[in-house]
């Protein structure tokens, strides 16, 4: 489902900034495959998965969705195969338009828009069954402006609208970090349920470890911009955080350095 | 008083036909969030080819339609400097704006100033007939309005919508934002170029420097009308409604300073500070809502 082939990235190539950001990474999903990313502040978990959304093109390397090389394609076009949610849970939805119209820009993603009434009475409907999935109470608010909403709510709602129109790539990255820890679980269980209702295909950012074991059937861990370690199966589900923290420091030679996962 | 009383219709009349100006800003500064300072330009480049058109012999149909085009590649143009020059949208502006000063010059074959007359010629709209001219006003208003209104329900006025208020989320949804950018600024300055000829024919002439300072009365008949109406207007044709109706209200209170004795050459620095003042208003409310935050926090620490 996705082939990413020796990808690179340097990011202010030439100047005092220059970060390479994207060290020759490969990475090969099947459908239905649903795989944790963690690793180390500035490791390159969130650039390469900007990478595969196209938000700026990499230097070498090709990346491949579905058969479709999507490499040279930008971000707006490659939409069409990606469910997004975002760290930052203002990112997702438009803040000044209501619930119902947020649904209706991603209920058309990857198809053209034209001068058709963007909502029909048909699709108010189907919106209101889906919000009601969410278990949130959202289903009666179709015209609350999307910024009334809480943090939670806000990122529940950007992960309808990730999936609605199912992707052949749905990629949350760290979308559980800017929430407190029940709603985090919430929306978690909400992002399970989703990925494993459609059999998606699935890359979840993640600095809580626990996670990151629990969640997937697979698990990379990046450092500098590479995968230095990748586990699937049965060796994944029986692995601890201790493990991981090991691993990580017998191949790089480092502490794990994020201090988010190491509060949890 | 009566002076007064009687120069009223004048300011109406006026206030409609800048109001139809400040939609055009509406759809840039609210919409997609951008201060678009082309509609200097274009404001004079509708006036400039309303009379033009006229005056080869067009009827005032076909050339309002002109100039609406006309208008419409201002637009374009800022829209390719901004999303292809990758040219901030403030700067887009200026350079258009510049450029169309020199192109409104061609169009009137170098004169600065070309008259449009009512005797000779069959203008929709004329001073003379100011009770006419609010009724085309508000003909047009209406008929602006509901094609807005249309539009922007539509999926393509959705995506607009959406590219204004987050790109980020627009473009993880498949818009492509700069196509959007582009096509708020046409239809943006298409309706400044219609304000524009409207007004070349209220007034019987177009004149080079019939657009300066256009954006900061577009502005602060949009910020007029947010202020009075927002509470009660929250319907997207209301929200436009207000943006006219602050058009009015701008030209009744600058005709009440006028009469009041201050100097024409004034009204510029006038108009400019006055949409300063409103502009800061939501900045000074947020800095006292927070001094007064932190102060509560002082005092029960």
């Amino acid at each position: 489902m996705l082939k990413v082939n020796n990808i690179y990235k340097t990011f202010n190539k030439g100047t005092i900034n220059e970060k390479r950001a994207l060290n020759g990474v490969d990475l090969e999903l099947n459908e239905g495959d649903f795989v944790t990313i963690i690793g180390g502040n500035g490791a390159g978990k969130s650039t390469l998965l900007n990478s595969i959304c196209g938000v700026f093109p990499v230097d070498s390397g090709s990346i491949v969705i579905d058969g479709t090389d999507v490499t040279r394609l930008p971000e707006h076009k490659r939409a069409k195969y990606l469910g997004r949610v975002f760290q930052d849970p203002m990112m997702g939805t438009a803040a000044d338009m209501w619930i119902e119209e947020n649904l209706s820009l991603a209920f058309r993603r990857g198809k053209p828009r034209g001068l058709k009434w963007a909502i029909t009475n048909k699709e108010r409907a189907m919106y209101k069954e889906m919000l009601s999935h969410l278990g949130l109470g959202l289903e009666n608010r179709l015209s609350s402006k999307v910024g009334l909403l809480s943090g939670g709510q806000r990122q529940a709602l950007t992960l309808l609208m990730a999936v609605m129109q199912k992707p052949k790539l749905l990629l949350l990255d760290e979308h559980t970090a800017a929430l407190d820890p029940k709603t985090a679980e919430t929306v978690l269980n909400l992002s399970d349920k989703f990925i494993a209702e459609s059999n998606l295909t699935a890359m979840m950012i993640t600095h809580n470890m626990k996670d990151a074991i629990t969640h997937g059937n697979k698990l990379i861990m990046m450092h500098e911009g590479r995968i230095i370690y990748s586990v699937s199966g049965e060796e994944k589900s029986s692995l601890t955080v201790d493990d991981l923290l090991k691993k990580f420091a017998d191949i790089s030679g480092e502490e794990f350095a994020n201090d988010r996962a190491l509060l949890n | 008083m009566l002076n007064f009383l009687s120069s009223m219709p004048g300011a109406v009349a006026q206030g409609i036909i800048w109001g139809i100006m400040a939609m055009g800003v509406y759809i840039t500064f609210r919409i997609l969030d951008v201060a678009d300072l082309t509609v200097d330009g274009s404001m004079a480049t509708g006036g400039a080819t309303m009379v033009v058109c006229m005056t080869a012999g067009m009827n005032a149909g076909t050339a309002m339609l002109i100039a609406f085009a006309a208008g419409c590649l201002a637009g374009l143009l800022t829209g390719i400097f901004h999303t292809k020059f990758g040219i901030p949208a403030i700067l887009s502006g200026i350079l258009t704006q510049l450029i169309l000063y020199s192109v409104n010059l061609r169009i009137m074959s170098q004169k600065a100033n070309l008259p449009l007359s009512v005797e000779k010629y069959d203008l929709l709209l004329s001073l003379r007939d100011l009770r006419g001219a609010i009724i085309v006003g508000v003909i047009f208003v209406a008929v602006i309005i509901a094609v807005m209104y249309w539009f922007f329900g539509t999926e393509l006025g959705h995506s607009l919508r959406a590219t204004g208020c987050n790109q980020n989320m627009a473009r993880a949804n498949g818009i492509n934002t700069d196509t959007n950018k582009i096509i708020g600024l046409v239809l943006s300055n298409g309706i400044v170029a219609i304000s524009g000829a409207l007004l070349a024919q209220y007034q019987g002439f177009a004149d080079v420097n019939m657009g300066r300072g256009a954006i900061v009365i577009g502005l602060a008949a949009v910020i007029i009308g947010e202020v009075l109406l927002s509470r009660i207007f929250k319907n997207f044709a209301l929200k436009l409604l207000a943006a006219v109706i602050g058009g009015i209200i701008y030209y009744i209170v600058i005709t009440l300073v006028l009469k009041a004795g201050m100097n024409a050459n004034d009204l510029k620095m006038f108009s400019a500070l006055v949409v300063a003042v409103f502009l800061g208003i939501p900045f000074w409310k947020r800095k006292i809502s927070e001094k007064r935050t932190a102060k509560e926090a002082a005092s029960n620490a």
